[in-house]
């Protein structure tokens, strides 16, 4: 376990522990070393004027912390929160700087090794979503895995 | 560990030092003969000479060496300070800063020529004096090593009888006893005994303290001064007597005073080259707390933990009572909040120190625009919020600055203008509820209006015949485009405008207002939150979501007028008191997707000059509120100066009542985005 987490550090990782969530009916991996903490809901404070994609604030254990919704950049419909609603707090390098973010996921599913090898590049066609924000697309138990370019995706939305 | 911590302690306690120094230097620059003054820089130097060489700042303790034995001249009279004297051991004093900050990169050159500068400057101002020498005191001083047979014919030939007592505590403190009657001894004191009257009983010494006094026979020829001079550093605290001895001390040896060489400094160029800016080293933050203060917050942490433990007992009975659970959730309230305001008070510190900083720079500047200054400050025991002071030192140089640049006069105009020739400016601060105002005036010859407004016109920054109030007008000077090119050349090299002033008096929550009489001066007001951490607020709710606004710019509090409470009109004014108050709508502004509740409230808030109306649904009431930062995600959303979390946990964001209101405002007069200014 140990080993393969700092061979992810390497430039050709042959593994990579990642966290899987569903959203709006896809799975998506992150990598696990990003996540900080995953919460239930809580209460969540909107800011008026900011983007759809993260004009929520949360608490988290004293600290106010900007939730992010995936829906958004991958254009997914509204769905209320239910009981698997989770949060996964995130801690990523933008810009050179690290940031801590929120994200929504309709419930997290797996922690487990995705084989480097089965990652392959998103193809140009047959896809509706913009294909920077996906940095590969996996498989597992026969479905799509969609691992996010969550760095690409917030500097998107960061205001200049 | 512990070699780093004691070098960090030195550099501490080097920049109180060298700070002493500097205050010292200038004080002496105003009165130059003044003898304590003289003595409080000698002392600095020589504990800076001292403590350096003890923490393995070689290269500090050696120049310090060689201008303390310069500046030792100058108190023993055998030199009179000049303005020149002063001028050099102040570029001196600025070496130390670089030899301190980093003694390999600090330019030996600029210290030789610093060293060759001041012995010049002793040699130089030591031959007039010498020839006037018809003050026999200063004659004796002058001479005393170098014929004191001679001249112990001249005075009194009774010896001194010295009866000295220093403090018991006087070793802990690094005084060291044998050194004082060394000293004496070199005097020539012809016989020493230890008193040991008032030693105590073996059971109750102190192995410690220095119980004896001594009683020293000096020779006749030996002035008093010469005497003084070796208690200078513990004369403060020690029990002393001098008096005429009735027979004579008989055979009187010859006395060498210790004169230190004078550097020789070999090839570097005699010009009193000014010491290079020293480059800025990140140290370890560390702030300085009156050990009253930590007691107190000791006091509060011990009640805490009374409290708490009080708390544990009851959650174990079975029963809990419920008056004894409110009493202690109250014990535990005002400890909070007492702690809360202890923990605050650490981070204050006096304005003095940054004014203190000033005065070296009206100095520098006095010299290089061959103005007169005059330089006052007051309050400066006004305390601020440590990171407000260290924010607002650049741009407080830069108003002083320009103040002198700008702002006075040359004598000759000054003259002319009916005025004394020499200008005067002050720094000063003071409290007002819960803001510092931090004041530069001078009585300079102020804004001249039909400059700024042609400037502004050529700057394309207002239409040629706007009409703006004389406050909307001077408010142009902190706009981003109107720095002159005048100004520009005169500051280069600080990189500071007054639209930066501008923005970092903003960005610490504070506003900046200007008032200027053309002719007698411009005084120019920063006000500043006291705090950063804290700020007492307003909470209201609108719609969904709550908000806390700043109490500061809370005015009051009035109920909607039912006939308002639809926005029917393009009118949204109300009549307060026979005033026009405008309102903003907030469950508009923040797309609330709530109805409006029935009973509106309006919270008056005010932003400079202006009063403005936020309509909410509901005033919840007022809460301290910890402020923090909102993420880079919300950069964009200026109408927040932050968020804060409510006692349930959850997040409320806190307006930025000037941001909200600029952004608010409607367009028609092309300088919407700074007639707001005065507050902004």
């Amino acid at each position: 376990m140990t080993a393969n987490i700092s061979a992810a550090a390497d430039a050709k990782p042959a593994a990579s522990r990642v966290l899987t969530f569903d959203l709006g009916g896809e799975i998506f991996a992150i990598r696990a070393e990003s996540v900080r903490e995953i919460l239930e809901v809580p209460p969540v404070t909107r800011v008026p004027g900011a983007p759809e994609f993260h004009n929520g604030l949360i608490n988290v254990r004293g600290a106010v912390v900007p939730l992010a919704n995936l829906r958004f950049p991958f254009e997914m419909p509204e769905q209320a929160c239910d009981e698997d609603t989770r949060v996964i707090v995130l801690e990523e390098m933008v810009d050179d700087s690290p940031e801590i973010i929120a994200i929504f996921a309709d419930k997290v599913t797996d922690v487990y090794e995705m084989e480097m090898e089965n990652i392959h590049q998103p193809p140009g066609i047959g896809m509706q979503w913009r294909p920077e924000f996906i940095s590969g697309i996996g498989r597992k138990s026969g479905r799509f895995v969609i691992v996010p370019d969550m760095t690409r995706i917030f500097r998107e939305y960061l205001p200049r | 560990m512990s070699a780093n911590d004691s070098v960090a302690a030195f550099r501490s306690e080097a920049a109180d030092l060298l700070e002493q120094i500097e205050q010292g230097l200038l004080d002496l620059g105003q009165s130059l003969d003044d003898r304590a003054l003289v003595d409080t820089v000698f002392r600095g130097l020589h504990t800076l000479k001292g403590s350096g060489a003890m923490f393995g700042f070689d290269a500090l303790a050696e120049f310090t060496h060689h201008c303390e034995s310069a500046f030792d001249k100058v108190r023993k009279g055998r030199a009179v300070a000049t303005h020149d004297l002063i001028k050099t051991i102040l570029s001196a004093k600025d070496h130390m800063q670089a030899l301190i900050d980093d003694a390999a990169t600090a330019p030996r050159e600029t210290g030789d020529a610093i060293l060759e500068a001041l012995r010049l400057a002793v040699i130089d101002s030591a031959i007039p004096d010498a020839d006037a020498g018809h003050d026999q005191n200063a004659a004796i001083a002058r001479d005393v090593s170098v014929a004191p047979d001679a001249l112990a014919e001249a005075i009194s030939d009774a010896g001194w009888i010295l009866r000295f007592r220093l403090p018991p505590t006087c070793m802990i403190n690094g005084t060291n006893p044998l050194a004082l009657l060394a000293e004496l001894r070199d005097l020539g004191a012809t016989s020493i005994h230890a008193l040991s009257d008032r030693l105590p009983s073996l059971a109750d010494l102190v192995p410690t303290e220095c119980q004896l006094s001594w009683e020293v026979e000096l020779p006749s020829d030996v002035t008093r001064d010469l005497i003084e001079d070796v208690f200078i550093f513990v004369m403060d605290d020690m029990e002393m007597t001098l008096e005429r001895h009735a027979a004579d001390a008989g055979a009187t040896t010859a006395s060498t005073q210790p004169v230190a060489p004078i550097a020789a400094a070999g090839d570097g160029g005699a010009s009193p080259g000014k010491a290079s800016a020293s480059n800025v080293i990140k140290r370890d933050e560390s702030v300085r707390v009156p050990a009253e203060r930590l007691d107190e917050l000791m006091n509060r942490v011990g009640e805490l933990v009374i409290a708490q433990s009080r708390l544990a007992q009851l959650a174990h009975q079975g029963s809990v009572d419920e008056i004894v659970l409110r009493e202690i959730s109250e014990e535990i309230e005002r400890l909070s909040s007492e702690l809360r305001d202890t923990t605050m008070v650490l981070r204050m510190m006096p304005v003095g120190n940054l004014f203190g900083r000033f005065r070296r720079l009206v100095h520098d500047l006095s010299a290089e625009t061959g103005k007169t200054i005059e330089f006052a400050t007051e309050g400066e025991a006004t305390e601020v919020d440590k990171t407000v002071i260290e924010r607002i030192a650049d741009p407080l140089v830069h108003l002083i600055r320009n103040s002198c640049d700008h702002g006075l006069e040359t004598p000759e105009a000054r003259r002319a203008a009916g005025k004394s020739p020499g200008g005067q400016i002050t720094v000063s601060a003071h409290q007002t509820g819960s803001e510092v105002v931090i004041t530069v005036a001078d009585d300079g010859r102020g804004i001249n209006r039909e400059a700024v407004r042609a400037k502004a016109e050529a700057q394309g920054l207002i239409a040629p015949e706007t009409s703006l109030d004389d406050n909307e007008l001077l408010q142009l000077i902190f706009h981003p485009g109107f720095s002159t090119a005048a100004q520009v050349t005169n500051l280069s090299g600080r990189g500071v405008g007054m639209d930066v002033v501008k923005k970092t008096v903003e960005s610490l929550r504070g506003t900046i207002r200007m008032e200027s009489v053309q002719g007698s001066g411009t005084q120019i007001m920063l006000h500043l939150p006291l705090t950063l951490a804290i700020i007492e607020c307003m909470l209201v709710r609108v719609g969904a979501g709550r908000y806390a606004i700043p109490l500061s710019a809370v005015e009051e509090c009035l109920q909607l007028p039912a006939g308002e409470a639809e926005s029917t009109s393009g009118r949204s004014f109300l009549d307060v008191r026979s005033e026009l108050v405008p309102f903003l709508r907030m469950n508009e502004i923040f797309q609330s997707d709530r109805p409006t509740d029935l009973h509106q409230k309006v919270v008056i808030v005010r932003s400079g000059a202006q009063r403005v109306g936020l309509v909410v649904d509901q005033i919840i009431g007022n809460a301290q509120t910890v402020i923090k930062p909102l993420s880079r995600f919300h950069a964009s959303a200026q109408s927040f100066a932050g968020a804060t979390i409510l006692g349930d946990g959850a997040v409320a964001l806190i307006l930025d009542v000037v941001q909200l209101l600029s952004s608010a405002s409607l367009p028609p007069r092309p300088s919407s985005d700074w007639a707001l200014g005065e507050a902004a």
